[in-house]
Order: structure tokens, then C-alpha cells, then sequence
């Protein structure tokens, strides 16, 4: 069975990439996603906003208390180098690509335009083989339109195509007014992907102690439903590869999504769920229906349920259910 | 004239450091072993080294020194003995009892002639008090251990006789003490010229390295050395050293003179300099000397006969070439001495002086006719300040017929009269140079930012650079205070800056306290940091400083350094932006040029710490320059704000004569008569010290309050309080005073207040972190919240006097054992000087509120001693009744003797008391006797029932007038239950004092043991203790500690008679409370190891109660409590008060820098240091189990734990 794909423009072995996790934190465990049969990684995201926070956390809390007394003019020794944010991240990709056969993809997500070009430019002298932008934002200002919050993806995407020569792709949120639009402006702007869709950190209250807290809940085949659809309606109106994630969980969960026009399906969830195993026992799945059902290759799947290839398109479009329409014509 | 105005800043590689780095880098170079301890001011040698061998600097062998840490000096000394001994080169680094705990290896190490140098910076030997600031007590101490002593008189001269000591001791088999003194040179920043690699082998002959090693022990050519001899022999083989004695000043003097060879830098055993013909010589040795030396140049340059001899090599004391170095001319000699030998003839140097005068004379090789006259002085104990001015006043002196011997210069002596009179106006600045003096905060980073100001002076500009600071000693809200001085020549000016052409205010709460423009010349300018902009700024000065401006005609510079801080994202420190200003208006450097070097300094410095701190910085300094101003002065002072004295006038006469003195930094001009003559001191000082330290202070909401009290539990300086009372007595309160309906059922119909003293609150928000009361509005609203506080500063002010006119409550009435019930007891440890926010503190006030009306205190030396102990004011006070805890501090290693001594003299004076009311019990009546001796003391009414029965006692005691009647009541106080505790901190408990406590733990005797566990050595900066856990980063485990935490309380249970808890109050408040009381409660020792979280530990200190929690959730600081009166009752004594760890031990680790820090500095080795740590974790916590019942059901076991 062939199943084979291009995802922007790299060759890839089968439509199964790990997104940007826990899981590629480290060495070991993305060795273990390559064995399984992962045909490329996104790493996790490099945070300029956190990368900034760690630097002005270290010099605060060494700075801290420092020249008050006398006797205790600092309480830690100095080194002579720091192994800081960028540069740790920037090894470890390093290290990655020494160590892995499949590519490696790069994610960013910036604060401001000269950390996604810097962190950009960086990751591609690491070996990175793409970069993914991981626009994770939250516009909370009242004052800011819509258009304004739109400019801001496709600036960072043109600085950062500038910069670079790999491929670049962005992931989004599905949160625009007009999604379709966004996503041909970020064609028409150069990027050389889009992974839909991102899933935003929603936090939880704690009724206890009367607190906001982090409560991460894993994904389910539920949440494919969203990429589903704006995969089927994307693909062919725009240029750029598409990837699906959110909810991608099993065989059907990725023969779904190349059916509706993925390039490649991403997973996160399960994997931390059942482990980097998990792909094996996927793509044997995939495997399996693909022979049940005669098909012969993945790109001879990809896309044949999408928006333009179904009976009825306006399926993909509908905003509530609607029963039983008779056909009329 | 100069021996160091040779220093050419062209051939040599100029560097800008000071004392400690200058001879840890020449100890470092030609090492292989060093063994350190922490002691100020020598620490940094040995932070140094560690620091530079975990970097892998090699010595000059291209090897990389061992440097390991010991318990004790005492433990580095007999470490270093040991590796001497086998061969290597190794050396050590002390000050003061340091240098104390090693005079017996030093003897052994000189009676086996071993060459080595001990690098010390002298400090002075605590007596009636301690104190870390310099003087020769303690090298002067170790006089007879024979070994040779080499003073350095400045930051050069540290470096270069370090290495001249270090060549000739190769040589002469006589192990040199290298010192200099603490602070003045230890701490002071200079631009010197650095020793390279190749001049530093040039002095080293490797021949002589290689006899050293052929000296050492080896099984392959066995010897014994270190054997016991008896009478017939011993005195012989004594006196066979003689030769190398005899020898070494002359080998000083070669290796000096190689050394001149090999640098261009000369020095002699006695250097003289100033008139060829002078008349009046002062001799001394130390910093001082470079006072004199410049004062000499002044004097010799008017005219006057003049001259100094500076002291090198004072042993082996070279008569031959002490009177040698002497001008013929010389008619009499002052000797300098910075000791004080309390009963001697007269001060080591002086006696040494005079004695060998007088043997030249004898044989006929004094120079002079006639032999001089000799007088000594003491001058600069404990760092006090030696000036020109004493200089000349010295030289005054022995114009005089009859010049004072034995006196002493820099105080006012109204007692013996021994001091001598000065004019303090007398200076010999040059006019030449740049002075600058800039009052900071410890937290804004002015230090910090001078430092670098000198570096970019000193490496930038053919300048010579010199700075000193002084500091003042709390370890919250400090004042800095930076004396910087630039020139085209060498700086010999080893004192305080007194005439500023540049002053600098960084904060503007100092104009209000301190004459900042006291040191300010005519015509100099005054920099301010102010938040009034030019044109209004003058209005708000107090008077003295708009005086002082318009006498002075200072140009007079504002910024609002705040501002520009908070705009470009530097917080609170001020620290770029206020060395901005001082480059744009001095005109030290371009100012183009000035902005480049702060920008490239930036660079050097913040560049490590990421690209975000240095853009944060770069932006400060652009920003800057627009926001400074120079003010237009007007002609007249207006102000009718006048600086307030230093304390109200109700403060008690000694607050008002000393205590204010000291407060508003005037001690100097405190005469003898007025101190104590015994370090006795009044105590409950601080609440007339009033700091307004704090920014925000919490403000309460009593709608909201649950009345838990645990915000009172965890202050740390006491600064909020709760009382409960008669409503009536609400008649008189001040109109915004707060008050409730107590909520309880104990004292049902009064009314409850938690109030906030506005004044000595530090602003931490420990108390906001635990309130667990949330407004059912807005959840972000607490029952106490962080509000502004000069606002309500003056409402709070008047609040808190009513409060604490209100009754204290009976404590007989209190539930003692709950968390609330014990925060209604008076706090008897107030408003200490500790950091804000200190986790150690929460811990001694609780102490102090259970236990302090009957307490003896014994305090280890370190942070606890400090904050317990400094002057100018005392935080433990006295109850209603002028009770309170009694407190004193021995040394660091003594502690839990010195408290079991205390223990000792109550046991014996009790059971004599007890005797003598059996044989009074006639006189005093049967039933009172009976009651006393019978007494149930064992909860408060019991003991306020004995206080009682020994109030009539005594009364009767007095009217009768037997010997034993007269004993009994002398000692009748006795009777009363006392209470003694230990306390220290973990350096002292695990490592230098543990032989003692493992001692006091094993006798049985009733003694409470408080370990303030930080997990390193606070006080002096964050090193290693043996309490430090695995992978966590220290000073002196710079690549992380590698092995894991001693466990204290396993080892002290192990015992079996000891009573044993840990305890950590922001997880398990409760517990804490119930194990200070079953310790104490306890007839036999006690021993609570208490987590305290730390400044040193980098985290949020705001956040230190949840660090706390954390800790014990993720088992890192388990809590139990080990009693073993329940082995008595059958029960398994020991209870594990905290549940399995359910967390990662990350979730405690990633929330404090010293395990961050690993991650950034050695990631491989924090990977497996940390994986270690997390199953020391574990298997401690498998082995708890076990104790406390084994497996899963320990839980049930601890069925009475408390929980908060």
C-alpha cells in the first residue's frame, strides 16, 4: 500500500506527524515516535515569550537581594555562560536532526517581529527542515478590528519567508470572522502550509479555592469535526499544504481528513494518551481499510471527499442541522 | 617616592577588582588543594576558587585545583595539614575565629616546617561583642603558631605579596599567614595591575615544589612525623626550626627583589618612605599605612621632617633590617597598632618595636645616636575609619615633651583618656581628582551599577579607580552607600569620601533622614532621583538640603529614574539609569564616549543573562539622558520641612543618647563613657527605630476576616497583630480604628482587631500569600490586601498605639495549641532587621510568643544572630511585666554547649533553691515551701501560679537576713519554670557545631533545639551546608551539590531520648505550633528542624510559604514529629505529619533558581543530579514509612496529626 504524501514539499513516508509536544522534549521519546513510524515531528514550540521571561527571571532572581548586606553581597555564583531559552532549544533541534532519519519541523511562537525572524533564521542554521508558526494570541484589546488582527498573521509570515529559505507553515485558530479569506491571504503571502487547527489553552476555575487554574484536556475525535470541515472547503482553493489536527485519534480519524483534502493528519493527544506506539497500530488501521476498500495510495484518497468533490457541497457550509431536504432540482 | 607609583598601566594588563579576588587568583594559580570555609570577609576567596575550578581554570601547572568545602575551619586547616603532608600544594582562606579554630594545625604545620600560604583577611576577634568589620586581633592572635606574617597594604599589594609569600615560603619552609585587612582591602575595588601566567612561574621554582613533594609521606619511603616526645627531648627538637628562621627574612627579601626584577614592582621587608632626615617616624602595618603614606607626602611637601615604615614581613621580625630602614635622624616613633590586648605592656608591634630599638642599642647596630623615643597607639578597630586627619594628630603627638604612650587615635576616650585630638577638617584630597558619593538601596542596585562605573573607568581610561561601600546592617530596606574616587595617580586614600565634588541620591526617603550633603565640596554637583520634575522638585526638599545647596552652590541635577525604570521595564532598580546620569554630568569620560563604554559594559554584563536584559538596559540608558534636568536654584531655603530626629523623644534616655546616635549614623562621635562596658544591652529596641520601609502595607477587611490568624503567625517582623477585648474600651479609639465581634465561643462579647503597624511592616505580603478569606464579590479581594502606604501611614500610625494600649490578653485564658489561640500571645521578638519576607523569623517570633516570657536564648552566629543581635536596635522585648526572652550569642560552633551551660546553671541553681526553701521552709511557712516545691508547672496558670508563690517569697525573703535567706533570694527566679533554647541556623546544626549538639542530644538534659534549616549558609551569602540538597546550586557547589541532604532528624532520633520534629509552617501550620509545644513540653532535649525558605534559595519571596507547601507535598521536606514519651504510653513515637509525595519533585524544583540554575549552567549534570535527587526523595520517604508504621497504612497511624 502506498502511502505516501508531500507535506510542504517534503517527501514524507506515510500522512502521520507527531505536532509540536511534550513528546519532543526529548531524544528519547522522539526516537520512539520515529520507530513507530512517524513520518515527520513538529518540536515543540520555541516561546519567545517565555524564552524572554526565563532571561528576566534569571537576572531578576540573581540580581535579587545582591549588594544589600555585607556579608552577603550575592548568594550565587557566577558562571560564565548561561545555556538560555534559544540556545537550548536550538541544540536540542540540532541534536534531533543528527539523530533522526525523518524531518524535523521548527515551532515558533513570537512576541514581537525580530524574535520570529531571529528564532526563524536560527532554527533553519539548527537543520530545521520547515518552520511551523504556532500564532498562539489571544487579542483581548477591544480597540483592535478584526482586519488589523489579520494584518498581524501575514506580516509575521512575509518577515519570516524573508528571512528563510525552508518551507514555512502557519497553524491558526479556527477564531476569524472570515476564515476563508485569512487563509488565501496567507496562500497568496507565501506560506507553504496551514495546520488547522490549533487549539487554543482554555483555562478552568477552581471552585475550592476560588482560582483560575490550568486544567489541559487531552482531545477527542470530536474536536475533528472543525478541521474537517475548513480542510474540505480549503482544499483546492488554496496552493499551500494542509494539515489536520485537533481530535486526529484513529485510522478513520486520518483517512477522514485525507479524504477531505489533508496533506498530513497531526497528532498530540493520543500520543500522550497510548503512547508513541500509538502510530504504529494507526497506520496499520489506515493500512487495512485502505485494502478492505481497495484503495491504492493516499494520494489517490487525498481529497476525494472535499468540499468540491462531494454530491452535495453545501453540506460542508450548512450552520445547523437541517432535516431531511428533498432533492429537488 | 612611591613603591607603587611604579606601576606602569601600559605593560601590565589592568583589571578592577578587589582584595579577596586578588589573592584568591595568586592562591588559585599556584594550588592543588585548597580547603574552604565560609567566614566574612574571607568567603569570596573561596567562592572564587571553587567557582574558577568548576569553569576547569587550571593553575599555573595546567592542572585544575581541588577545592573542597569543610565543616569547620578547624576542618580545612586539618584538611590542608593532611594534604601538606602527602605533597601538595594547598592553602585555605580564613578571617577572625576562623583563623582561631586553626592555630593548632598551624602550630603542627610550622613545627613540621611545611611550606604553605594561609591567605587571611584579618578581622577583628569578637570580645564584648562580634563584629565582621577589620583589624589585627585575629592575626595577632595566632602570633606564637611561628608562623611567618606578611601584611599588604592595598588591593596590588594583595596580589603581589600573595605571590612573593607563596615563592619564599617554597624556600624557607616557614608557612607564611598572608593578610590584609577585612573590608578596607578585602572589599575594596581597585584598578590594579594582574600578575600573568609566566610572571607567576618566573617566581615559582618547580625544584622547590619537587622537595616539598620528596618531603611527603609515601608508603614507598615510609617515615613517621608528628610523633609525642617527652621531657628529655622535646625542647631540643624545638629548637632545631632556628636555622629557617633565621633565614627567612632574608630569603623575603631576595624573592622581593626577584620579584622587583620580574614586575617592576619593589617591595622590602620595612619600606620607608618620606623625609631622608625625618625626625618623627610612624610605624605600622595594614591599610592604615596608605593613609599614612599619603599624609606623609603632604607633610614632607610643607616641609616637615616626616617619615613611615611600613611593616611587610612582621615575623619573623627582622631586627637587623627593622632598624636598618630607619633614618639616622630619627628622634622618636609612634608604632601603630590596629589590635587591642587588653592588660599587655602595650600592643604587639610596639612591644616589638621597642624591644628591638632597645636590643639594636645593646649591640651597637642602632643608626642613631641615641635611642628614639618610642610611643604606641591603637587606631581602626573594627574598620573605624584611620584618616589624615589622625595621621597628623599622631605626628602632632610626638612633637610634643611629653607625647601620650599607649593611646589611641579616631575615638573620643572620656573614660582613660587615652585619645588623641584631631581635627577632622584637616584633609589632603587632591584637587585633581573625581570624589563621588551615592546613597542607594541594597535593592535598586547602586552598588552594583558603581562597580561597573569603576571597571569602565579603570579599563577604559588611563584613570586610576578606586571604590568602597558601605552598608548599613539590616538585611531589609538597607542603605548602600558607594564612595567612588577617579584620578590620574594612584589612590592611597583608604578611608571614606568626606569632600564629595559629586553626590548622588537615589532614593529620595534619605533626604528625610540623613544630611546627604554633608560631604558635598562648594561648587560640586548633587544628582537626585526624584519624581518631582525640575520645576516643582525644589519645593519638596527639606530644609537642611535646600541650605546646603545654596551654601554649597552645588549644580543641582533631577530624574525620575522611577519613571524611566518603569517605562523601559527595570522595575525598581534604578541602577543603569542613575549611572547614566553620574557619566552625562560629571564628566568623568565624554559623555559619548561615557554611553558607549555603559553600553558595552551592559554587554559584558547582562549579554550572558540573554538578549532581553541587555535590550531592557540599552533602553534605560537611551531614555535617560531626556528625563535629567538641571534645577535652577533659587537664592533663598524655604522649606519648613526639618529633618526629624532619629527617635520620638518618649524613647528611654540610652535609646536617646546611643541607640538615636547609631540610628541616624553618627556612632563615630559616641564617646567610651557612653557604652556599655560589658556588651550589655537594653532590649526591645527596634519599636524606636521606626524604618518605613515598606511601599504597600496590607490593609485589613474584617467583613471578610475568618479571624484565622494565620497572617499573624507567618509575619515575619511581627508588624500585624490581633487582640481581643472589653467593646467598651472602643469609646476612645481613633476614628478609623477597625474592630469586630470575635467570632469564637472562648471569649464570647468581645470584639476582635488584626492591625497593621504601618511602620515596621517591610511590605513582603506573606501575610496576603496565606489569608485563605475571599470577598464572595471579587475573589481577588482578601480579608488583608496590599494598599499604599504613606497614604495611611499617619491614620495606621495612630491605630497602632491605640492597639497596643489595648489589654494583652491573660495568657492563661489562651488555647495555646492552635495555630489561632497561640497568635493572641504577645510576640516578644519584634520588628527585626531581617529580609523582607524571611522565612526563619515566622519560626523565632512563634518561639517567642509560646515561650519568651521565660526564655534563655543561646544563638549560634549567622543570620538569626544578626537580625537578632546588631546594633543599633534589639527586636527581642519584654511583656507588660518587663519579662522576656534573655538572649546572647557565644560563637558559631559552640552553640549547643553554650546553651546546655544555661541549662546546667538553671538545673543547679533550682535544685540549690529548692533546697534552701526545704531548710527556710520554717521561716517562709510550711505551706508556701510545700506549693513551691510541689509546684504543677507544666501549663501557663500553673506557671502563673508559681510566679505568684515566689513573688511572696521573695517578699518574705527580703525582711530576713540569714546567709541562705539572702542566697535564696538571689536566686529564688529559679523556681520558675525557664525555658532554654538553641538556636542556629543549618551550617551551624549540620556542620561546624554538629559535634556539639550530637553531644547536648546525647546527655538528656532539658534543652530545645531550633534549627532555622535554609539549606545553606545564609548569613554569609548562600554556601553549601551539609543540609543542602542534591543538584541545588550554591556558593562553593557552583556545578550543583552532588550529595545528597544530611538527614539531622534521622540521625538525632536514632537516640531514642531525644524529641524530634520537622516542621515547615506554610504546609502544616498546625504541626509547627503542636511541635514547638511538645518540645518544649518535653523533659529531655529537643531537637525541631525548621524548613525556612530563603533569599539565598532565588524564588519569590512573597511566594515563600507556598514554596513551603510545595516542599513537603513533593516529599522533598516530609514533616514528623518523633516523641519519644510515647514509647512510654506503648505507642509508636514517631507520626509522619505529611502525606506521600503525589507531585513531582519539579513541581517544588522549577519555582527556585538554585535548581533552575544547574539546568542553564550545566544541563547534562542537572539532568543526573536531578534524577538522583528525585529518588533521595523517594527513598527517604519509603524509609518514613517504614518508622512510622510501614507502607500505605503510615497514613492511618497519624491519626492526631494536625493539618492547617
Amino acid at each position: 500500500m502506498d502511502l505516501k504524501t508531500t507535506y510542504l514539499g517534503l517527501k514524507l513516508k506515510n500522512p502521520i506527524v507527531p505536532s509540536a509536544s511534550p513528546l519532543s522534549r526529548n531524544l528519547e521519546s522522539m526516537k520512539r515516535l520515529e520507530d513507530a513510524g512517524a513520518a515527520a515531528i513538529v518540536m515543540y514550540s520555541l516561546f519567545e515569550e517565555q524564552v524572554e521571561h526565563e532571561a528576566a527571571e534569571l537576572d531578576h532572581y540573581l540580581a535579587y537581594g545582591t549588594h544589600s548586606y555585607q556579608e552577603a553581597l550575592s548568594y550565587f555564583p557566577t558562571p560564565e555562560e548561561y545555556n538560555l531559552g534559544p540556545d537550548q532549544y536550538l541544540e536540542f533541534l540540532h541534536q534531533a536532526k543528527q539523530s533522526l532519519g525523518i524531518p524535523v519541523i521548527g515551532s515558533i511562537n513570537g512576541i514581537s517581529s525580530g524574535g520570529w525572524i531571529d528564532y526563524a533564521r536560527k532554527m533553519e542554521q539548527a537543520g530545521a527542515d520547515a518552520i511551523e508558526l504556532n500564532i498562539y494570541y489571544i487579542p483581548t484589546d477591544p480597540r483592535l478590528a478584526s482586519q488589523e488582527v489579520e494584518d498581524r498573521y501575514v506580516s509575521v509570515l512575509h518577515a519570516v519567508k524573508r528571512a528563510v529559505k525552508i518551507p514555512v507553515a502557519v497553524k491558526l485558530s479556527p477564531y476569524f470572522s472570515s476564515f476563508a479569506h485569512v487563509a488565501v491571504r496567507l496562500d497568496e503571502a507565501g506560506a507553504n502550509g496551514l495546520v488547522l487547527f490549533n487549539r487554543f489553552y482554555q483555562p478552568d476555575i477552581d471552585l475550592e479555592e476560588l482560582e483560575v487554574k490550568p486544567n489541559v484536556i487531552l482531545g477527542t475525535s470530536d474536536a475533528t469535526r472543525l478541521p474537517l470541515r475548513w480542510i474540505a472547503i480549503l482544499h483546492g482553493m488554496v496552493k499551500t499544504s494542509l494539515a489536520a489536527t485537533s481530535g486526529i485519534h484513529s485510522a478513520e480519524d486520518v483517512i477522514k481528513m485525507i479524504m477531505v483534502g489533508a496533506d498530513v493528519t497531526m497528532m498530540c493527544s493520543a500520543l500522550l494518551k497510548h503512547g508513541p506506539g500509538h502510530i504504529t497500530s494507526v497506520l496499520e488501521g489506515v493500512n487495512k481499510w485502505m485494502v478492505e476498500h481497495e484503495y491504492l495510495s493516499v494520494e489517490q484518497m487525498k481529497g476525494s471527499m472535499s468540499q468540491a468533490s462531494v454530491v452535495d457541497p453545501s453540506a460542508f457550509e450548512r450552520a445547523q442541522y437541517m432535516k431531511a431536504l428533498n432533492r429537488f432540482r | 617616592m612611591s613603591d607603587r607609583d611604579s606601576v606602569s598601566t601600559k605593560k601590565h594588563e589592568m583589571v578592577t577588582i578587589d582584595g579577596n579576588e586578588a589573592a584568591a587568583y595568586v592562591a588559585h594559580k599556584t594550588n592543588e588543594v585548597i580547603a574552604i570555609y565560609p567566614i566574612t570577609p574571607s568567603s569570596n576567596m573561596g567562592e572564587w576558587a571553587d567557582e574558577w575550578s568548576a569553569l576547569g581554570r587550571t593553575n599555573i601547572w595546567g592542572t585544575v585545583p581541588l577545592v573542597i568545602e569543610m565543616q569547620s575551619e578547624g576542618g580545612a586547616s586539618g584538611a590542608v595539614h593532611g594534604a601538606l603532608q602527602t605533597g601538595a600544594l594547598s592553602t585555605t582562606f580564613t578571617a577572625s575565629q576562623g583563623l582561631l579554630l586553626m592555630i593548632p594545625n598551624m602550630f603542627k604545620i610550622a613545627g613540621e616546617l611545611t611550606p604553605t600560604v594561609f591567605h587571611v583577611s584579618a578581622r577583628t576577634v569578637a570580645s564584648h561583642a562580634l563584629s565582621i568589620f577589620g583589624d589585627h586581633s585575629d592575626v595577632m592572635a595566632v602570633r606564637s603558631t611561628g608562623w611567618a606574617m606578611m601584611a599588604s597594604n592595598s588591593v596590588q599589594e594583595v596580589m603581589d605579596l600573595a605571590l612573593i609569600a607563596q615563592a619564599a615560603t617554597l624556600e624557607a619552609r616557614v608557612p607564611f599567614l598572608h593578610f590584609f585587612d577585612g573590608f578596607r582591602s578585602s572589599h575594596e575595588v581597585m584598578k590594579i595591575a594582574q600578575l600573568d601566567d609566566g610572571e607567576i612561574r618566573q617566581m615559582i621554582d618547580d625544584d622547590l615544589v619537587r622537595q616539598h613533594r620528596a618531603r611527603a609521606l609515601s608508603p614507598e619511603h615510609p617515615v613517621l612525623r608528628g610523633s609525642a616526645q617527652n621531657p628529655d627531648v622535646f625542647f631540643q627538637a624545638r629548637e632545631t626550626v632556628n636555622p629557617f628562621y633565621l633565614a627567612c627574612p632574608g630569603i623575603v627579601e631576595k624573592t622581593m627583589q626577584k620579584f622587583a626584577r620580574v614586575t617592576g614592582r619593589e617591595y622590602k621587608l620595612f619600606q620607608y618612605l618620606g623625609s631622608p632626615d625625618a625626625e618623627r617616624v610612624i610605624v605600622m602595618m595594614g591599610s592604615g599605612a596608605e593613609a599614612a603614606h599619603e599624609t606623609v607626602e603632604h607633610l614632607v611637601q610643607k616641609g616637615e621632617k616626616v617619615g613611615l615604615l611600613k611593616v611587610r614581613l612582621f615575623r619573623p621580625f627582622s631586627v637587623d633590617h627593622f632598624v636598618k630602614a630607619l633614618p639616622k635622624t630619627v628622634k622618636s616613633i609612634a608604632v601603630l597598632d590596629r589590635t587591642k590586648e587588653p592588660g599587655a605592656g602595650g600592643e604587639p608591634l610596639y612591644k616589638d618595636v621597642l624591644a628591638g630599638t632597645c636590643e639594636a642599642m645593646g649591640s651597637g647596630t642602632l643608626p642613631m645616636k641615641t635611642l628614639p623615643r618610642v610611643i604606641g597607639g591603637r587606631y581602626g578597630l573594627s574598620s573605624k575609619e584611620f584618616t589624615p586627619a589622625m595621621v597628623k594628630a599622631v605626628f602632632d603627638e610626638l612633637n610634643k615633651e611629653k607625647p601620650k604612650n599607649h593611646f589611641t587615635v579616631g575615638i573620643n576616650d572620656d573614660v582613660t583618656n587615652t585619645s588623641l585630638q584631631y581635627d577632622p577638617e584637616f584633609s589632603i584630597e587632591p584637587s585633581d581628582g573625581v570624589r563621588s558619593v551615592f546613597f542607594g538601596l541594597g535593592a535598586d542596585g547602586t552598588v552594583g551599577a558603581n562597580k561597573n562605573s569603576i571597571k569602565i573607568i579603570g579599563e577604559d581610561t588611563d584613570f586610576f579607580a578606586q571604590g568602597y561601600f558601605v552598608y548599613d546592617s539590616k538585611k531589609s530596606g538597607a542603605t548602600t552607600v558607594s564612595h567612588l574616587r577617579f584620578g590620574p595617580r594612584p589612590i592611597h586614600s583608604t578611608y571614606l569620601i568626606d569632600k564629595a565634588n559629586f553626590v548622588a541620591c537615589h532614593q529620595w526617603f534619605f533626604l528625610e533622614r540623613f544630611d546627604v550633603l554633608k560631604s558635598a565640596v562648594p561648587g560640586g554637583t548633587f544628582l537626585l532621583n526624584s519624581i518631582y520634575g525640575p520645576d516643582e522638585v525644589w519645593d519638596k526638599l527639606p530644609l537642611h538640603i535646600q541650605k546646603g545647596i545654596i551654601e554649597k552652590k552645588l549644580k543641582f541635577y533631577v530624574i525620575d529614574g522611577y519613571k524611566v525604570a518603569q517605562e523601559t521595564g527595570m522595575g525598581a532598580r534604578v541602577n543603569t539609569i542613575m549611572q547614566t546620569c553620574f557619566f552625562a554630568i560629571s564628566g568623568v569620560l565624554p559623555r559619548d564616549q561615557a554611553i558607549d563604554a555603559i553600553k558595552n559594559s551592559i554587554k559584558k554584563t547582562y549579554g550572558k543573562k540573554g538578549e532581553a536584559v541587555v535590550k531592557k538596559n540599552f533602553a534605560a540608558v537611551d531614555a535617560t539622558l531626556e528625563d535629567l534636568f538641571e534645577v535652577k536654584v533659587p537664592e533663598k531655603a524655604t522649606s519648613r520641612f526639618i529633618m526629624p530626629p532619629a527617635v520620638p523623644p518618649e524613647a528611654p534616655e540610652f535609646v536617646q543618647t546611643v541607640t538615636a546616635k547609631i540610628i541616624a549614623g553618627k556612632g563615630d562621635e559616641i564617646p567610651v563613657s557612653k557604652m556599655p562596658k560589658d556588651g550589655t544591652f537594653p532590649t526591645g529596641t527596634t519599636q524606636w527605630e521606626k524604618r518605613n520601609i515598606a511601599l504597600e502595607i496590607p490593609v485589613w477587611e474584617p467583613d471578610i476576616c475568618i479571624q484565622c490568624n494565620k497572617c499573624v503567625m507567618v509575619c515575619p517582623h511581627a508588624s500585624i497583630r490581633v487582640k481581643v477585648y472589653d467593646p467598651a474600651l472602643l469609646s476612645k479609639a481613633p476614628p478609623t480604628f477597625k474592630s469586630i465581634d470575635y467570632r469564637g465561643t472562648e471569649y464570647k462579647g468581645t470584639k476582635y482587631s488584626l492591625q497593621v503597624a504601618p511602620e515596621d511592616c517591610t511590605g513582603c505580603e506573606l501575610c496576603v500569600e496565606v489569608c485563605p478569606a475571599k470577598s464572595k464579590t471579587q475573589v481577588k479581594v482578601k480579608a488583608i490586601n496590599m494598599k499604599p502606604q504613606p497614604p495611611i501611614r499617619e491614620q495606621e500610625r495612630e491605630n497602632y498605639e491605640f492597639f497596643l494600649g489595648l489589654p494583652d490578653i491573660d495568657r492563661r485564658t489562651v488555647k495555646i495549641d492552635t495555630v489561632k489561640g497561640s497568635q493572641f500571645l504577645q510576640p516578644l521578638f519584634e520588628y527585626s532587621g531581617a529580609c523582607s519576607a524571611c522565612g526563619e523569623t515566622p519560626y523565632v517570633k512563634l518561639m517567642s510568643q509560646l515561650f519568651g516570657d521565660r526564655a534563655l536564648i543561646a544563638n549560634a552566629t549567622g543570620c538569626s544572630s544578626i537580625y537578632g543581635g546588631n546594633l543599633p536596635t534589639v527586636p527581642w522585648a519584654c511583656d507588660s511585666n518587663g519579662r522576656g526572652p534573655a538572649w546572647s550569642n557565644s560563637l558559631f560552633e559552640d552553640n549547643a554547649e553554650f546553651g546546655l551551660g544555661m541549662r546546667l546553671t538553671i538545673d543547679k541553681l533550682a535544685e540549690l533553691a529548692r533546697e534552701l526553701v526545704q531548710r527556710l521552709a520554717e521561716q517562709i511557712g510550711q505551706d508556701l515551701a510545700k506549693g513551691l516545691l510541689e509546684a504543677n508547672q507544666s501549663d501557663e496558670a500553673g506557671i502563673y501560679e508559681q510566679r505568684e508563690r515566689v513573688k511572696v517569697l521573695k517578699q518574705k525573703l527580703e525582711t530576713m537576713t540569714s546567709p541562705e535567706a539572702t542566697n535564696l533570694l538571689s536566686i529564688a527566679d529559679n523556681l520558675v519554670k525557664r525555658s532554654v533554647w538553641i538556636v542556629g541556623g543549618d551550617g551551624w546544626a549540620y556542620d561546624i557545631g554538629y559535634g556539639g549538639l550530637d553531644h547536648v542530644l546525647a546527655i538528656g538534659r532539658n534543652v530545645n533545639i531550633l534549627v532555622l534549616d535554609t539549606e545553606v549558609y545564609s548569613n554569609t551569602g548562600g554556601q553549601m551546608s551539609k543540609a543542602t540538597f542534591r543538584s541545588a546550586i550554591a556558593k562553593f557547589a557552583a556545578a550543583g551539590k552532588p550529595t545528597q541532604k544530611k538527614d539531622l532528624a534521622l540521625m538525632a532520633l536514632t537516640y531514642g531520648n531525644a524529641y524530634v520534629a520537622k516542621v515547615a509552617m506554610g504546609a502544616n501550620d498546625a504541626q509547627t505550633v503542636r511541635a514547638f509545644l511538645e518540645a518544649e513540653a518535653f523533659d529531655g532535649p529537643s531537637l525541631i528542624i525548621a524548613y525556612s525558605h530563603c533569599i539565598a534559595h532565588g524564588i519569590d519571596m512573597a511566594r515563600g510559604m507556598t514554596n513551603q507547601r510545595l516542599a513537603v507535598e513533593t516529599g522533598y521536606f516530609p514533616l514528623f514529629r518523633y516523641n519519644p514519651m510515647l514509647t512510654k504510653e506503648g505507642k509508636n513515637p514517631f507520626k509522619l505529619d505529611s502525606k506521600a509525595p503525589k507531585q513531582p519533585l519539579r513541581d517544588f524544583t522549577s519555582l527556585e533558581t538554585r535548581f533552575n540554575m544547574l539546568e542553564k549552567t550545566y544541563p547534562d549534570r542537572a539532568k543526573e543530579l536531578s534524577a538522583l535527587a528525585a529518588e533521595d526523595v523517594k527513598s527517604r520517604w519509603r524509609l518514613y514509612e517504614l518508622f512510622a508504621g510501614g507502607g500505605d497504612g503510615a497514613q492511618g497511624k497519624t491519626d492526631s496529626s494536625p493539618s492547617s
